[in-house]
């Protein structure tokens, strides 16, 4: 049972670790467009130097 | 006299060099639209950031400070196909999008915390009937307690304030007992780990904070998207007005930078976005938007003009006034004050629902404490027991029950053209069962229409709108929108107060009053027929035609009518124009309740009717008249394109020409109406099933942990089907 000592501040860590990124991905305004941010995992990459196309 | 567009207003300096503008833009629905809004955007230069927003249908734009004319961003969407125009954030609305991240944090952390304390609870339950040593049950009880106390003390805040306002004010609402279930909870866990007992309730408490965080959450965000739709409504009307900014200089500035003691340009054909008194010229206004009444008004030296008017015929000085001066506008201000102070009584559902919980659930929980007292059991355990009556009966389920429903609810009718203005409005909406309509610009289209297109040979109408295009009249503007014209014919000249001519293929070709085109018999026999009508005359060379010009019902008003008839719903119009024109849309609408030349008072008298006789009333108007009884009424709706105030006093708004989408809010609302309740009963029945084996002090954390979020998760999947409404059925 000594394995304890090791594991359960392990798994601590790993969950507060998660806490952490998942306040940091609110805090950069992840959430603020939940649809949009579904298209653009699919969009081409790199608009800001591509000329129109139209 | 050169016009300029001033867009300072909004531009916003961000330090660094750098400036930002937000604007709201039309017509973004899709991947498509955003990817070439912002390669289009970003590939001018020294633009630094250009971001579409597609839940909330914006772009920010970020540019090096100085370099550019917020303008050319405007024009260049236009060029895309998209219209765009800026807006300001309203101080609510940064209020709401706060508290939303608010909410998602602490629906993160009890998110997290709920996770580990699982993690920690599941060796302690199955070690209890195994093999696991008090000290290690003890060591997890503390690691449990260690974060679910930090946790629950942060994620609890919402429900902690709202509590202690209510309390503060001596109500009870939803958050009292979660409040109470939820400390006494965690007290007692921690008193019982200190007394080395076999169970504890941390994940109970901190479980029920994470699903009702759910619940708040999915709420907030609704209030949230609602609030910014509003908003880009607001700003796409791109209320602008021609200030003068000397003698004889202007600038087309937004109307939010007007100020009273500005003078402004109103031209033909332009509706006035500002309240004021003409100080010079004359012409004649269309105040159909503010009176309903579609006779035109003259308007000359010292006449009052509202905001909303369109200008017909000659180009007018304004001097704009305060906001309150008019007389008409004070009335409409103060009718809708106390209108809306009646409209805060209504109670929400959840609100009633609550007002019974919490008594109940607490003397439930207080009672089975003396019985076990009484029936013998020592102080602790009926204690104990008590508090694990509170724990099962926490209104985990029912904080879902609302919220869940109306998120789906209101992405279905946003779908279906209808955008909600505020929240609690599904609910009110599923128990109209009377509907009044204001006539013109409700029941009729807001834009002139030609009626008899069909007695003029094609290749004539043609040319009548090609030559339309030349005039700003909105008589003209609409022959030129009914021929679909949109090559304008070259060297026509306009005879103000007369209409235009010019040559086409040799011929002359003239297009205005019946005298300027020498059809005034033909004029008089159109107008014997059809009163209502505005008649507009065409001459080529020796051939004269005349187009009758009115205002046309919304293509589907009748079949929306007799569909609302279906439904159990009366349907009758109160509006400000005058008989022969009620009368008849209300026969051809098969409407028997009507009245002609209404006043606002009267709108709102006739509600209050209704009312006292125990109709439930729907509102659905648009004009500025109509603003207080929109407020009055017990659910209102307007149409997109209705006068300012009047859409901002409406609960709903709807999208587009026809008049369907009044019919499917009704659906949807009555529906999501049903499953609200529905899911109600979900959650008092599973309590009816649950309590009784807390009572009987049978229910372990294992026990209260499963029940809870089995209800819960019935509660969430019987609210998705609020999406699904089969047309018809009701």
């Amino acid at each position: 049972m000594e394995v304890l000592v090791i594991l359960v501040p392990l798994a601590l860590g790993l969950g507060l670790v998660g806490l952490l990124g998942f306040l940091w991905s609110l805090k950069s305004g992840q959430y603020d467009d939940l649809e949009g941010a579904a298209w653009r995992a699919i969009a081409d990459d790199d608009p800001a130097h591509e000329r129109p196309s139209d | 006299m050169q016009a300029t567009r001033d867009f300072s207003l909004y531009v916003k300096n961000l330090g660094s060099g750098l400036s930002r503008i937000d604007l709201a833009v039309e017509g973004v629905s899709c991947a498509g639209c955003m990817s070439k809004i912002e390669r289009g955007l970003a590939a001018i230069p020294e633009v630094t950031l250009a971001r579409v927003n597609l839940t909330d249908r914006r772009v920010a734009l970020e540019w090096k400070e100085g370099a550019l004319d917020p303008t050319h961003f405007i024009d260049r969407l236009a060029e895309l196909g998209y219209k765009a125009y800026p807006f300001e954030t309203a101080g609510a609305e940064v209020a709401e999008a706060e508290q939303s991240r608010f909410l998602l944090r602490c629906l993160g952390v009890a998110a997290f915390a709920t996770m580990n304390v699982m993690m920690l609870s599941i060796p302690v339950w199955s070690g209890n009937v195994s093999d696991m040593i008090p000290e290690q049950r003890d060591f997890f009880h503390w690691l449990s307690a260690l974060i679910a106390l930090p946790a629950a003390a942060y994620a609890g805040q919402p429900f902690f304030r709202s509590a202690w306002r209510a309390l503060r004010t001596r109500n009870v609402n939803m958050d009292v007992p979660i409040s109470i279930g939820v400390t006494l909870a965690l007290a007692t866990s921690v008193v019982e780990t200190l007394g080395h007992a076999e169970h504890a309730y941390f994940d109970a408490a901190i479980m029920l904070l994470t699903f009702l965080l759910v619940g708040r959450y999915l709420d907030q965000n609704m209030r949230r998207r609602t609030r910014a739709v509003a908003g880009n409504l607001a700003a796409l009307k791109a209320e602008t007005a021609t200030k003068f900014i000397g003698t004889d200089e202007i600038s087309e500035v937004p109307v939010a930078a007007i100020r009273p003691g500005d003078t402004v340009l109103l031209r033909p054909g332009e509706r006035c976005g500002v309240d004021g008194t003409v100080i010079d010229g004359r012409s004649e206004v269309d105040q159909s938007l503010i009176t309903g009444e579609t006779l035109y008004a003259t308007a000359e030296h010292g006449s009052a003009v509202y905001a909303g008017s369109l200008n017909v015929s000659g180009t007018l000085r304004i001097r704009v006034s305060a906001a309150s001066e008019g007389t008409l506008l004070a009335e409409i201000t103060r009718l809708l004050g106390n209108a809306l102070q009646a409209r805060s009584r209504y109670v929400r559902l959840a609100d009633r629902a609550s007002r019974l919980y919490a008594p109940v659930v607490h003397a439930t929980a207080l009672l089975t404490m003396i019985g076990w007292v009484l029936a013998g059991a020592t102080w602790h355990d009926a204690v104990i027991t008590a508090i694990a009556v509170l724990i099962i009966t926490c209104p985990c389920a029912l904080g879902l029950a609302i919220p869940t429903v109306q998120t789906v609810a209101s992405g279905a009718m946003f779908k279906a053209g209808v955008l909600l203005n505020s929240g609690d409005s599904i609910e009110r909406l599923a128990d109209v069962d009377r509907i009044i309509f204001d006539k013109t610009g409700t029941l009729t289209l807001p834009d002139l229409d030609v009626v008899n297109s069909a007695n003029v040979p094609k290749d004539v109408f043609d040319l009548a709108g090609r030559l339309a295009l030349a005039s700003h009249h909105p008589v003209a503007a609409a022959v030129a929108r009914a021929s679909n014209a949109n090559s304008p014919l070259a060297g026509i000249v306009e005879e103000p107060g007369q209409g235009v001519h010019g040559v086409f293929n040799g011929e002359e070709v003239r297009l205005g009053r019946p005298s300027f085109c020498k059809a005034d018999q033909l004029a008089n026999e159109i107008l014997s027929l059809d009163p209502e009508a505005s008649v507009v005359a065409f001459n080529r060379g020796d051939a004269q035609y005349v187009f009758a010009v009115r205002q046309r019902l919304r293509p589907d008003a009748q079949a929306t009518v007799s569909a609302l008839q279906a439904r159990g719903i009366m349907v009758e119009i109160l509006s400000g124009d005058r008989e022969p024109a009620v009368r008849a849309a209300a026969q051809t609408l098969g409407i028997s309740e009507w009245r002609a030349g209404v006043t606002p008072a009267d709108k709102i008298g006739r509600i209050d009717d209704l009312k006292r006789q125990g109709f439930k009333v729907m509102m659905v108007g648009d004009g500025l008249n109509d603003a207080p009884s929109l407020a009055a009424a017990h659910v209102s709706m307007s149409p997109v394109s209705a006068a300012h105030l009047s859409q901002a006093t409406a609960d709903l708004v709807f999208l587009g020409k026809p008049l369907g989408p009044v019919v499917a809010a009704i659906d949807f609302s009555r529906k999501a109406s049903r499953l609200m309740r529905q899911n109600l009963w979900l959650a008092v029945g599973y309590n009816l099933l649950a309590v009784p084996i807390a009572i009987a002090g049978f229910v372990t954390p294992l026990i209260a942990a499963a029940a809870m979020s089995g209800s819960s998760l019935l509660v969430m999947l019987n609210a998705l089907r609020a999406s699904r409404v089969v047309q018809g059925r009701f």
